[in-house]
């Protein structure tokens, strides 16, 4: 009898240890490497010249929002790590879209490079765990959206802490309501604290640049891509 | 539990050391692999949006 209790005591903890740090390296590895794949399958023609300086190409291309669960963008974020690279898809659904460890855009917030708020979700902790280090990005830190369309340039702005109720923060000019927007925002949420569903993290970023697929990549997001093609 | 395991085990110490450790390792690979998975999906202790909370 003992032994059994050993048993299913040391089961738990190694389920614990699975969801909270095992599955978020293994996910999130396979995220990164998949991203190869989709980058490829969201534009096939793509340009592989590498940027350093950005150029101006006019408004931006803003693709059409898919159906739920397709994924149509890829996030990098260089801050988060040499290999970060995670799926965007739409929609918000836990077990098709986030549990994937999938960033989930939510549906009806603007798209990438649009005018108003191209709001995600993603975990912070389990199924790869997306957004664990958002608390680690600084003001001025660059994150790119691809889509079949181009590479969206968002400069991170600031973190906010809201109830989960908070829905203010997904307005076209976020806790504005009503209020027609003129600038392109990104907004991240996901669970604050850490391992608990009490409040909301809100990272918030503003469009700084954009350039067609046909222009080029990034040179941070070709490092990215490097990094995960070996 | 794990004496009688030891016991059902053949041939000396070495084998039976082997065995013991390739069994308990399948049993890990198939927890990994199928058992907290499917546990997972019952665990729900972090939403990550706003406005959705049921």
């Amino acid at each position: 009898m003992g032994e059994l209790l050993i048993t299913a005591g040391v089961l738990v903890f190694l389920f614990l240890g699975w969801q909270l740090w095992l599955n978020d390296l293994i996910v999130g590895g396979q995220q990164d490497h998949s991203s190869v794949a989709l980058a490829h399958k969201l534009a096939p023609d793509a340009s592989t010249k590498v940027t350093t300086t950005a150029a101006d190409y006019g408004a931006p291309v803003v693709t059409t929002e898919p159906s739920n669960a397709t994924t149509f963008a890829i996030l990098y974020i260089p801050r988060l790590g040499t290999t970060y690279a995670r799926t965007i898809a739409e929609g918000v659904g836990t077990s098709d879209v986030l549990d994937n460890g999938w960033v989930g855009h939510y549906p009806g917030t603007a798209m990438p490079g649009q005018v108003g708020n191209f709001a995600v979700a993603g975990h912070r902790t389990t199924h790869g765990a997306p957004f664990h280090d958002l608390a680690t990005l600084q003001v001025g830190d660059k994150i790119y959206v691809y889509t079949a369309d181009g590479y969206y340039t968002y400069v991170f702005r600031g973190l906010e802490y809201v109830r989960p109720t908070g829905v203010g923060v997904l307005d076209p000019v976020p806790e504005v309501t009503g209020v027609s927007p003129t600038d392109r925002i990104m907004t991240m949420t996901s669970c604050n604290p850490m391992f608990s569903a009490s409040e909301r993290i809100i990272g918030y970023a503003s469009m700084e640049s954009w350039q067609p697929i046909s222009a080029g990549v990034p040179a941070a997001v070709a490092a990215i891509q490097l990094a995960n093609k070996g | 539990m794990y004496g009688a395991l030891w016991r059902l085990m053949p041939g000396p110490v070495w084998l039976r050391v082997t065995l013991m450790i390739v069994l308990f390792g399948l049993i890990l690979a198939a927890l990994v692999a199928f058992v907290f998975p499917w546990l997972n999906t019952f665990v729900n202790v972090n939403d990550v949006t706003v406005g959705t909370n049921k």
